[in-house]
């Protein structure tokens, strides 16, 4: 018996509006709890909020951060947007959105202008975000020092005294063998001048559109523990040299076969039977919009 | 003339301490250890005054609380109780006592004004980061941003202190003792400070090593004028390098002077002792 037939056979038991679990399936006093870690995230720009991370009927590391902030926050009158990796489609993406719409009820979309609330696994959408939306970014490893440093309790102690020379050196010892910086995702920013915060594995191409932005961002990471928060219009600074400076993917002389966009974050596909490389958006539910019109 | 750093009443205990040896450790007839509770002094109302440019020397048997000074002046430690003043500007303006500072502030200090060189290479450098990459931090530390100005940084300093530039993309696992330790002089020396910590710096190499690196720490002090404390159980090296002196023991100052003046005429008998069982 799956979710709906559960749930349709307590409607048919003569209790047709009650279900056997909350709105939005978290119980009221968690989602306070994670809405308040969420408001101190968004006070302290960058700073990763510790919070009781609950059990879900999905394991964790599965985007947990990510659908708790989302259940927390969610109104019956909000349109959800789910991607993974750009893609409305994924299993994943669908899972996460068909069990939010059942335990709310609330419309879906893959249309990124239409939705008021995008949960993403690792991408930003390609269409420019309003201050009506809210981005919801799960994050797998939230920590941006433990690259250079395994112990919870010293890079806690290197945020607080903002001592971050190490991952500075991480960069340097990068352009020093490799005459460039090679991160390609993760790349670590510096949020309203203060913290050194992880952006999720989005690719480099997301980074620049975190600066200043109109919308919302909130990071979850469930296994972690970890809650942060970019607000609207605060300087998201990737780190760089003057003379070795942040760039994005080059994506030049490359065009999306099914759309034809030159502009967009592209995914590069083997053709298996052919051998041909073939670039697509990454961004499905752009690539849609563009193909239909 | 004002002195560019000011210790007063720098007091640390390991222990908790119990009502026979509160406040300040037990007393100094007593040893450094409290017969009941067993708590230790690590450094007993210790202050002290350096000008700028001058050079300081401590000196004591190992266990007498030279290094725990040292490393409550780098704010490795924390402090029972005393106070540290630097007389710079910007950095740090005067009268305020640095020890009531947050971490974070002591951090700033630090890396804008102080530099140390420990007796183990293995605490000053990360063996597996390139040399190079070792100045770098300290750089980055200070607010550093441009790659090509900081290995123009490291490179001058590198030279300075006789390390062939072609390997400064290696390792400082890779070199001898004496090496590494010249790399981890330019490592402090990179954010021009002004207060240079040497903690038996010389204690380990051999004599012919010794002295080179002994010739290094003279030429550059002399040349960049920087106020030094050099940390030594080894009074050559004192004799050699300082202007004044401190004599340590059991955690505290037994006494101070002009270095000429100590080993020529010491008061203490614990300084007399020590002059005089030199081979």
């Amino acid at each position: 018996m799956n979710l709906k037939e559960w749930i349709g056979r307590k409607k048919s038991n003569g209790h047709p509006d009650r279900l056997d679990y909350n709105y939005a399936f978290l119980d009221e006093v968690s989602k306070r709890e994670i809405r308040r870690k969420t408001l101190k995230a968004v006070a302290i720009p960058g700073y990763q909020v510790p919070f009781g991370s609950r059990e879900l009927p999905v394991a964790r590391g599965w985007g947990t951060g990510g659908i708790q902030i989302t259940l927390s926050i969610v109104l019956p009158e909000d349109i959800l947007k789910v991607i993974d990796q750009g893609c409305d489609g994924s299993v994943n993406a669908v899972n996460i959105k068909r069990f939010v719409n059942v335990v709310t009820g609330v419309k879906i979309t893959t249309d990124t202008r239409e939705a008021t609330l995008i949960q993403t696994r690792h991408r930003i959408p390609e269409e420019p975000m309003t201050d009506k939306q809210i981005l919801v970014l799960q994050v797998p490893y939230p920590e941006a020092l433990r690259e250079v440093e395994p112990s919870e309790a010293v890079t806690r102690r290197m945020h607080a005294e903002a001592d971050y020379s190490r991952m500075w050196l991480f960069l340097y010892e990068d352009i020093v063998k490799f005459d460039e910086i090679t991160i390609g995702y993760r790349y670590p920013v510096t949020v309203n001048g203060r913290y050194i915060m992880d952006p999720s594995p989005i690719p480099r191409w997301d980074i620049p559109k975190l600066h200043m932005a109109e919308t919302l961002f909130l990071f979850g990471a469930g296994r972690e523990k970890r809650i942060y928060a970019i607000p609207p219009h605060t300087p998201v600074v990737p780190l760089e040299f003057e003379d070795y400076r942040f760039r994005v993917e080059d994506f030049k002389g490359k065009v999306c076969d099914r759309c034809g966009a030159t502009d967009t974050y592209l995914d590069e596909i083997i053709d298996d039977i052919a051998g041909r490389r073939l670039y697509f958006c990454s961004d499905t539910g752009y690539c849609d919009k563009r193909c239909r019109r | 003339m004002k002195p560019l750093l000011e210790v007063r009443g720098l007091t640390k205990l390991f222990g908790d301490g119990c009502e026979h040896c509160l406040p300040g450790g037990v007393p100094l007839d007593e040893g450094n250890r409290c017969s009941r509770c067993g708590t230790v002094v690590g450094c007993g109302d210790v202050s002290l005054e350096i000008h700028p440019g001058e050079v300081l020397g401590v000196v004591g048997e190992s266990g007498s609380g030279k290094s725990t000074l040292v490393r409550l002046i780098h704010f490795e430690h924390e402090a029972t109780a005393g106070e540290i003043f630097l007389n710079n500007g910007e950095a740090a303006p005067a009268g305020q006592n640095l020890l009531r500072q947050s971490s974070f502030r002591q951090r700033q200090v630090r890396s804008r004004t102080m530099g140390i060189v420990y007796q183990n290479p293995y605490l000053g450098l990360r063996m597996q980061v390139s040399s190079g990459g070792n100045i770098a931090e300290k750089l980055l530390a200070a607010g550093w941003r441009n790659v090509s100005e900081i290995r123009r940084r490291a490179s001058d300093l590198l030279q300075r202190t006789e390390i062939p530039v072609e390997r400064m993309d290696e390792p400082p696992a890779n070199f001898s003792g004496g090496m590494q330790q010249r790399v981890q002089i330019a490592k402090a020396l990179s954010n021009n400070p002004q207060v240079l910590l040497l903690d038996e710096v010389t204690t380990g190499l051999d004599l012919s090593v010794q002295a080179r690196v002994l010739d290094l720490i003279r030429n550059l002090q002399r040349e960049l004028e920087i106020a030094m404390i050099v940390v030594s159980h080894d009074l050559g090296v004192i004799r050699l390098l300082c202007q004044r002196t401190l004599v340590m023991r059991y955690g505290r100052i037994v006494e101070s002077g002009l270095t000429d003046q100590i080993f020529e005429d010491p008061q203490h008998e614990y300084t007399q002792l020590l002059v005089s069982s030199q081979l």
